[in-house]
């Protein structure tokens, strides 16, 4: 069930209402039994899948607190009988079992997410090996990506790292925690949330609140905004150029990069809007996952301000446990030796952010250029670390220049570009072709195909230029206000008739200008895919 | 009771809002294709009538109410409109019988050759203009196609939100009213281009029509049984697209099996005196206004002898009629005019205004 269908409209115009007529302790299992029916719309098949990690993760992290509490009450009853050495002992045994557990769970579900994500990517890399020395090929597999499978996987992992390093008890009943893996709104596109921050919310009551309740709608309609009107208006002049890099090299090129980004920020905030203020109607407070990326000064900050629960989670669970591993420290050691303590100490930490980049490129998709695009991304981040000295330099001697408003645009137009010439990546999807077609940027530079028409050959009329030019500029508009604080506050304290004026003007601009309906793709969002 | 006061005026507001949209983005029909405002033109009708057409093109282009009141005294209505498909047309029918109850249906038989929806467009021009109502809603949920969907038959909106980019003023000009195209549902063409050649026939797999078609034709039979009105099956004189012994065998059999009139006008071409020289303005497909009133006279004459009676003597209905024949005369000299001023008319010239072949 695609967030801009009709069929979710009426699901959700069904459920707000029944969730606050219900007593308010039944209102998460209402949540639970509204996730499964909106899960199961995405077939019968991905419930066995989504059901397996609910009940594995769930068991396994129960057993770690059983193993953790056994432990502490026969430590407790046997405090004076046994010998140092014998609690040492007991304890490297429970953290054995504990560890057979955490490995069980992990192995497994990453083991389905890798077997129906990356088997084929997989098939392909052994067959292109393969063909170089004259061997047989395998064919390609037809496996089942269950929706969102990626999000809700990395989500429970994440609950079971924690529980596995005791930062909170596991929770007891496997429906609430059901509620947890599945929770409707984040399951397409994220956030990835922590169960600490989300569980509380999402298992409470929750009276009806005006303000609350007004709040969550007024930004599901500015993400169907997004999404509708900018992103999948957009999508149609991106798809023709990358979809004809023979036709659109030079300038299209460059022109492509910048409408994809605005495209992809529309598309993925619009969704994590819609996702947001759906939880906040229901009374859930959810993490933001977007602060204006396209404001950072430097890729580390952007990669702060974009899609951040992802961010955090490839942080606490893949850079920080990998930099302080075995194998890092005695690398560190190493390199501490060879190339001095300055540098030395920095290769661990380069090479950590390599690793988490690889896994991020990873999980956008199986190919290689997600995987290029990770890296990159690494390479350019682990540069601008090592130019830091020079940046520091050049500002101490010309003190002034940093804080003028020119320089934080021209970092922040170069960190866009950066980002932009990094996801072209994602647009052609073909490494060889994409450093190609960014080369025309170069060799094939001109400006006339601005100005000769060309533009309105890219499937999208004048007045939808103009559309998705307005459109754009009242996300920008909407972004800079939103440094003064949320907007919906500074709009709640404006007059009624304002507020009225912007609710209608925004759902009049989704009912005219949104690409849906008979003669439109009904487009999934981009981030679906991963 | 201030609160519901507020909000009352709100959703009033945004509704008012909403609907003004709509009635601005849904196509009017006004220029280039009159065939799609046909369907909520009977909704003006202030008389009942005697005969109700119910049918495609071949029935609209073929059939002149005025020829029949002019020289019988019959009322009529043509409920028709381009391609009308075989549920479309029981749908239409259903609705036209809890609004009238006429002594005949007319129904022309070329749609029992389509066993499923054919096209978006031609299922707008059917359904968008019947009102709102269970039958509509049943119409819609029997006629879409697989991605449409029936919140947008219910609120057009839904579908026409994209033709914000195509207005003119014309949508404008006919936000809250359109003129009528149509005289009672025959929308007139009086140009003239003969018959050159007739394509030859495709030889089909299977002549049999569709178990659903048949299912439809029941349920118009039984719809006019329960009211009480008699059903006449035709095949107008359309010379193609081509109708096949086979077909006409199996109406013919319906036909007899259950008792009804069928007159296949094919075979009656030269007794109703048309002439593909003169009588055609697309070259056979459809008849223009001299072959639409030659074969209304001479279907009049049956339908007289069906027991249709002459209304001529009812002043009242003969007032209203007076304007419509009136208003056809007037079209029909306007086109006459143009066509010796011009040698072709205007407005049914405008590119898309051609029913493609075979609707």
């Amino acid at each position: 069930m695609l967030f801009t269908s009709f069929g979710f409209i009426l699901f959700l115009a069904i459920l707000f209402p029944l969730y606050y007529l219900v007593p308010k302790r039944l209102q998460w299992m209402l949540l639970l039994a509204a996730s499964y029916v909106f899960y199961a719309f995405a077939g019968w098949g991905c419930l066995i899948f989504i059901a397996v990690t609910t009940v594995t993760c769930w068991y396994a992290s129960l057993r770690m607190d059983r193993l953790q509490k056994r432990q502490s009450l026969y430590l407790k009853a046997r405090k004076e009988a046994l010998t140092s050495g014998e609690k040492k002992a007991y304890k490297a045994q429970v953290k054995r079992k504990k560890l057979g557990w955490f490995l069980a769970a992990l192995l497994l579900n990453f083991g389905i997410l890798a077997v129906l994500k990356y088997t084929n990517f997989a098939i392909v890399n052994l067959n292109a090996v393969s063909a170089l020395f004259g061997g047989g090929q395998l064919q390609l597999v037809d496996l089942l990506l269950p929706m969102g499978i990626s999000f809700y996987t990395f989500q429970t992992i994440g609950y079971v790292i924690d529980v596995y390093r005791g930062k909170y008890p596991p929770q007891e009943s496997l429906p609430r925690f059901a509620l947890f893996v599945s929770f409707f709104p984040q399951l397409v596109q994220g956030p990835i949330s922590r169960y600490d921050d989300l569980a509380p919310h999402l298992l409470g009551e929750h009276p009806f609140d005006r303000r609350t309740v007004s709040f969550g709608l007024q930004r599901i309609l500015w993400g169907y905004f997004k999404k509708m009107v900018v992103a999948d208006r957009l999508l149609t002049a991106v798809t023709a150029i990358i979809g004809a890099p023979e036709t659109y090299d030079g300038i299209f090129v460059l022109l492509g990069m910048f409408l994809y980004a605005l495209e992809l920020y529309a598309d993925f905030t619009g969704g994590i809007d819609i996702t947001i203020g759906i939880a906040n109607t229901l009374g859930v407070p959810v993490k933001e996952n977007f602060i204006r990326p396209y404001f950072s000064k430097n890729i580390e900050e952007y990669w702060r301000r974009w899609h951040i629960t992802m961010g955090t989670w490839f942080r606490d669970y893949i850079f920080y446990p990998v930099s302080v591993s075995r194998p890092m420290l005695s690398i560190s050691k190493k390199s501490r030796s060879l190339l001095g303590p300055e540098l030395g100490k920095r290769v661990p930490v380069y090479l950590a952010t390599l690793i988490t980049w690889f896994a991020t490129g990873i999980w956008h998709g199986a190919s290689w250029n997600f995987i290029v695009w990770g890296l990159l991304n690494g390479v350019v981040i682990i540069i601008s670390q090592e130019c830091a000295p020079l940046y520091r330099r050049f500002h101490e001697r010309f003190p002034k220049v940093g804080a003028t408003f020119g320089w934080r645009l021209f970092q922040v137009v170069r960190t866009f570009w950066l980002m932009s010439a990094l996801r072209s990546l994602d647009c052609y999807r073909d490494v060889p072709l994409t450093f190609s077609m960014v080369g025309t940027i170069f060799t094939r530079f001109s400006l006339t195909p601005l100005f000769d028409g060309s533009l309105l050959e890219l499937g999208l009329g004048a007045g939808d230029w103009i559309v998705a030019g307005l459109g754009c500029l009242l996300i920008l508009g909407v972004s800079l206000r939103q440094r003064r604080g949320s907007v919906r506050e500074q709009l709640e304290r404006s007059p009624a008739a304002a507020r009225y004026a912007v609710a209608f003007g925004l759902t009049f601009a989704v009912l005219v200008f949104g690409a849906y309906g008979v003669g439109y793709d009904a487009s999934q969002f981009i981030y679906n895919q991963f | 009771m201030k609160r519901i006061c507020k909000w009352g005026g709100i959703a009033l507001i945004w509704a008012g809002a909403f609907f003004l949209l709509q009635a601005l983005l849904v196509p009017k029909y006004m220029d280039g294709i009159p065939d799609g405002a046909l369907v909520r033109e009977y909704y003006r009708e202030t008389t009942e009538h005697d005969v109700i057409f119910i049918g495609d093109c071949e029935v609209y282009e073929n059939f002149s109410p005025v020829t029949l009141w002019e020289n019988y005294g019959i009322t009529s209505y043509v409920r028709g409109s381009p391609q009308q498909l075989i549920w479309h047309s029981y749908y239409t029918l259903k609705d036209t019988l809890e609004r009238e109850t006429p002594q005949a249906v007319v129904f022309n038989v070329l749609s029992m050759q389509y066993s499923e929806p054919q096209s978006e467009a031609y299922n707008r021009m059917a359904l968008d203009d019947l009102p709102l109502s269970v039958n509509k809603i049943q119409a819609v949920l029997a006629s879409k196609m697989e991605d449409e969907t029936l919140l947008s038959y219910i609120f057009p909106l839904f579908r026409y939100h994209s033709r914000w980019s195509e207005l003119t003023a014309s949508d404008f000009r006919y936000l809250f009213y359109q003129d009528a195209l149509s005289h009672n549902g025959f929308l007139m063409r009086a140009d003239v281009r003969p018959v050159t050649t007739i394509p030859e026939p495709k030889k089909l797999a299977n002549y049999q029509f569709a178990d659903v078609c048949y299912e439809y034709l029941d349920k118009i039979r039984l719809l006019c049984e329960e009211e009480g009105v008699e059903l006449i099956l035709i095949k107008a004189p359309s010379l193609y697209p081509h109708w096949y012994e086979e077909w006409d065998r199996q109406m013919v059999d319906y036909a007899g099996e259950h008792g009804l009139t069928y007159i296949n006008f094919l075979d009656r071409i030269d007794e109703v005196g048309l002439d593909f020289s003169t009588d055609t303005y697309d070259q056979g497909l459809h008849l223009n206004l001299s072959g639409a009133e030659k074969l209304s006279d001479y279907f009049g004459a049956i339908l007289r002898d069906a027991g249709i009676p002459d209304r001529r003597e009812d002043e009242a209905l003969s007032a209203v009629w007076a304007e419509k024949c009136e208003a056809y005369h007037a079209q029909a000299e306007a086109q006459y005019a143009e066509l010796a001023e011009k040698g072709y008319l205007t407005r049914a010239t405008t590119p898309g205004s051609q029913i493609p072949a075979g609707e």
